[in-house]
């Protein structure tokens, strides 16, 4: 019952109002996105083990997803509340550094071992996956074993993707494709085009008519199976391995202007490459750990798709032309 | 001598007026604060903008008002059979249940609506093996702009139901009697009853409709089958999101607001004013004696409706009865985001009565006062300013507002405000057309009476306009609710700790691999909305 006041009470917006238990410790205020801070994200266990150790009042603020989060950081500026945002990827990395709000980070990466040997030096990797094609083992018996193969496959084989206009997952197919087709990106969605049977604003969307059974095939990513094997204890949603290789996404995090020098802010950087952070990563956000955790993984990650070759554009080239892919793309889908 | 010529005293029709200004100025204050804090970030970067003028510009512009133009017919022109029939046979078995059924789509997320439609006429849906057998190929689903115009219609048809019978409820008994004793048979009684009547709601109507279907997002998307079905609404939240160019959203925004505002205006302009029945009705109770002929044509209309709205509920409800509903009952979190729901909702649907019927008053008030001269502007505005509202997306106002607010204080604390008067404002039109029928009949009745006895202030809303009013404001008050409960796209920037509702949290579940979560709370949503619609209807009649 007190839960439930307490809830009225902050939506009523007086939580302003009362009086701070922790005002006593050091604050640090995290950004990172909504599913993030879910209860069965990893937020919750993450907080917990930081504050064990900083003697201090972890706050994590969470808006949308990763693109709301870079606007919200955009919008507000050098007078941003956030001492540490979460929840970037390596599409956003440019027009992220573009606004010079954040600082180089300063600690050590020699514990994080992510692909294509990513380095950077304001922005430190957390945790990455691999966009694949996530199939019904009902459905499909032979998964095609390549992009190509898909691009060429008869119509009778129907996927869902989402719209680079709105969507990561979406904007990481039409990376993808550019990493393999080059300038005949254009060429090989016109192929694609009869076995879209529809293009969703996000991923939810997308991987919701996918189990309601509507397509046999959704883009989403490897890690993708590991909650089915792991929640719902079934192998039938797999992700078929593209002999190109998968187009990978690293999800990063950097201190602001405004922990320029806040010595708490290095530490939880430092903090997010170890296993206190790290251990929550897999089974919660469902991604690999970019950092050590303290034990192997779960067995089910290790029956996933290795990818033959891991496809990463840089982050500059990205920003510079995904307007004018997008755009491509919109003129191909739209005939 | 016409009562409704003979302009009342200007003392009594002040305190209306300047009711009805007041909420005007309450929305203003909300699109202008959105559109100032916007333009204040735009300020560099207009020549993007004007960029925004191509060809992918003109094509978006038609395909959204094509789309929303087919759904409005589609949903409008049945809902006048539908609505006259329900208006013939006020009393049979599941009469108000339908009509409460007809209230949950409202409620609906528009994933959990399409997802619904889909169950049924998608590729894998229940009838897919019908289609398939009837086309002789694999049938592929309803993809498409068939597939759109489905789930618009589901949305939106038994919504010009529910507005339309309101407005036919207001024909005084003593004209249904009148029509029974002069023997009219339906054609005739539907000439010169039903239609003047629905000939007044209809641009109103149809302009809600329109506008709903032209700020469509999710069921495009979803639904059309790939970006050639794209709506301007797609096209502000990729300029604000990805591109982040609010100049570029501010001018794709006006061109919505000009084109929607347009179509509305012209739609207005093709109704026709009702001039009120002044006598008081005597007759106790409607009098209709439909014949067995009509009886059975209005019996298919309505179970064609009901068939059809009630299918892709079912496949809703099917879907949440899969999933663990008594472990999720049984969630904290679960029973603060109901509690939220609930609250917000209430909070939202009273500030959106206060406002509407401050414009629904001051509306009939400027009518009274110019007497048969031409609507005022500030007439047109109290009447359709408040639908304007819809055209203007949540993500806007939401962004604009983040923009002013943030340099005020800890935006987290406005986020629950600015749910509240979001959801209390996007709910006005409909909160307007459900009670604007009803108060105007009762004026046209009432206001010289009371003029003659001095009846005024409370006396008069207590023992005149309340009796008159209960019911419609119950429905309104239910309607607003219910839309309340539903979307959230405003506080996308503001953070969510203090507005976790049903919905958030349905989308926070099937965002996270738990579809079954989000069919079961979709349910609770369903279930919640028809509680609602129940209670209303029980509350509106209660001492009648």
């Amino acid at each position: 019952m007190y839960k439930w006041i307490s809830s009225l009470t902050i939506a009523l917006g007086f939580a302003a109002a009362m009086p701070s238990l922790a005002a006593a410790q050091e604050k640090l205020t995290v950004y990172t996105y909504e599913s993030f801070t879910a209860e069965w994200g990893p937020g919750p266990v993450i907080e917990e083990e930081f504050e064990k150790t900083c003697g201090c009042d972890l706050e994590f603020v969470s808006v949308a997803d990763g693109v709301a989060l870079l606007n919200r950081v955009r919008l507000e500026g050098e007078g941003t509340e956030a001492d540490i945002v979460l929840g970037l990827d390596t599409n956003l990395l440019h027009e992220a550094k573009e606004t010079g709000l954040f600082v180089p980070h300063g600690i050590d990466l020699g514990n994080i071992d992510v692909p294509a040997g990513f380095n950077d030096e304001v922005f430190v990797p957390y945790d990455y996956g691999y966009f694949a094609f996530v199939y019904d083992s009902e459905a499909i018996e032979t998964p095609p074993a390549s992009l190509k193969e898909l691009v060429e496959a008869g119509s009778d084989l129907k996927i869902v993707i989402q719209d680079p206009r709105t969507s990561t997952p979406g904007l990481g197919l039409l990376l993808w494709m550019k990493a393999v087709y080059g300038d005949e990106a254009a060429d090989a969605w016109a192929k694609l085009q009869d076995k879209i049977l529809t293009v969703t604003p996000g991923w939810s969307e997308a991987y919701g008519l996918f189990t309601n059974g509507e397509a046999s095939m959704v883009l989403s990513y490897t890690t993708s199976p590991a909650y089915h094997i792991i929640e719902e204890g079934t192998h039938r949603h797999r992700a078929a391995a593209f002999a190109e290789g998968h187009y990978l996404q690293i999800e990063l995090a950097a201190r602001t202007v405004k922990a320029r020098d806040n010595a708490l802010a290095t530490e939880f950087l430092s903090f997010m490459t170890g296993p206190g952070f790290q251990d929550a990563i897999p089974e919660k956000n469902w991604m690999f750990p970019a950092g050590k955790t303290s034990g192997p993984l779960h067995p089910a990650f290790e029956q996933l798709v290795k990818p033959a070759k891991t496809l990463l554009l840089p982050p500059q080239e990205v920003a510079e032309n995904r307007k004018a892919w997008v755009d491509e793309w919109l003129s191909v889908m739209s005939r | 001598m016409a009562v409704r010529d003979e302009p009342l005293t200007r003392p009594a029709q002040t305190g209306r007026v300047a009711a009805g200004a007041a909420a005007l100025a309450a929305i203003g204050v909300l699109l202008g604060g959105a559109l100032l804090g916007l333009v204040q970030e735009a300020a560099h970067g207009w020549e993007s903008a004007a960029a925004a003028f191509d060809l992918y510009l003109l094509r978006v512009a038609r395909f959204t008002l094509w789309q929303a133009a087919l759904s409005t017919l589609l949903s409008v022109a049945p809902a006048v059979l539908v609505a006259r029939a329900l208006a013939r046979h006020p009393r049979f078995f599941g009469r108000a249940f339908i009509l409460q059924l007809f209230a949950v789509p409202l409620a609906l997320p528009a994933i959990v609506a399409a997802l619904g439609v889909l169950a049924l006429y998608g590729r894998a849906g229940y009838f897919a093996p019908v289609f398939t057998a009837l086309a002789g190929e694999r049938w592929q689903g309803i993809y498409g702009l068939p597939g759109i115009l489905v789930t618009h219609v589901f949305f939106n048809l038994p919504l010009a139901v529910r507005l339309l019978l309101a407005a036919l409820e207001t024909v005084p008994a003593d004209q249904w009697r009148l029509s029974a004793q002069l023997g009219m048979g339906p054609i005739a009684s539907f000439r010169f009853i039903e239609w003047p009547v629905l000939r007044a709601a209809l641009p109103g109507v149809a302009g809600l409709v329109f506008m709903l279907c032209a700020t469509s997002f999710t069921i495009v998307l979803t639904l059309g089958g790939g970006p050639r079905a794209t709506t301007l609404e797609v096209a502000i939240y990729q300029a604000l999101r990805f591109d982040f160019d609010p100049a570029r959203a501010i001018v794709l925004m006006l061109v919505q607001v000009a084109l929607t505002g347009t179509v509305v205006a012209i739609l207005s302009r093709m109704g026709a004013s009702m001039t009120g029945d002044t006598s008081l009705p005597v007759a106790p109770r409607r009098a209709l004696f439909p014949g067995r002929g009509e009886t059975s044509l209005n019996a298919v209309f309505i179970l064609a409706a009901l068939v059809f709205v009630a299918g892709p509920m079912a496949a809703v409800v099917a879907a949440g009865l899969a999933a663990e509903l008594l472990r999720l009952a049984g969630e904290q979190a679960v029973q603060a985001a109901t509690a939220t729901s609930l609250l917000l909702a209430i909070l939202a649907a009273s500030l959106c009565l206060i406002l509407s019927a401050a414009l629904v008053v001051a509306r009939r008030a400027l009518e009274l006062a110019r007497g048969a001269a031409k609507p005022s502007l500030l007439e047109m505005a109290a009447d359709t300013g408040a639908a304007l509202v819809l055209i203007v997306p949540p993500v806007v106002i939401g962004a604009g507002w983040f923009i002013l607010l943030r340099h005020v204080g800890d935006v987290f604390a406005f986020a629950p405000v600015m749910v509240v008067t979001v959801n209390a404002v996007m709910a006005m039109p409909f909160a307007v057309r459900a009670l604007r029928p009803a108060y105007d009949a009762a004026s046209a009745r009432h206001e010289r009476l009371c003029a003659a006895l001095g009846i005024a202030g409370w006396n008069r809303l207590r023992f005149v306009d309340w009796p008159a009013m209960k019911r419609p404001v119950a429905t309104a008050f239910a309607f607003a609710m219910a839309l309340s409960l539903g979307d959230l796209g405003v506080i996308a920037l503001f953070g969510s700790e203090s507005v976790q509702t049903l919905p958030f949290l349905l989308f926070q579940r099937m965002g996270s691999y738990r579809t079954d979560d989000a069919a079961g709370l979709a349910l609770f949503l369903g279930v919640l909305c028809l509680a609602l619609m129940f209670l209303a209807a029980h509350w509106g009649r209660e001492g009648r």
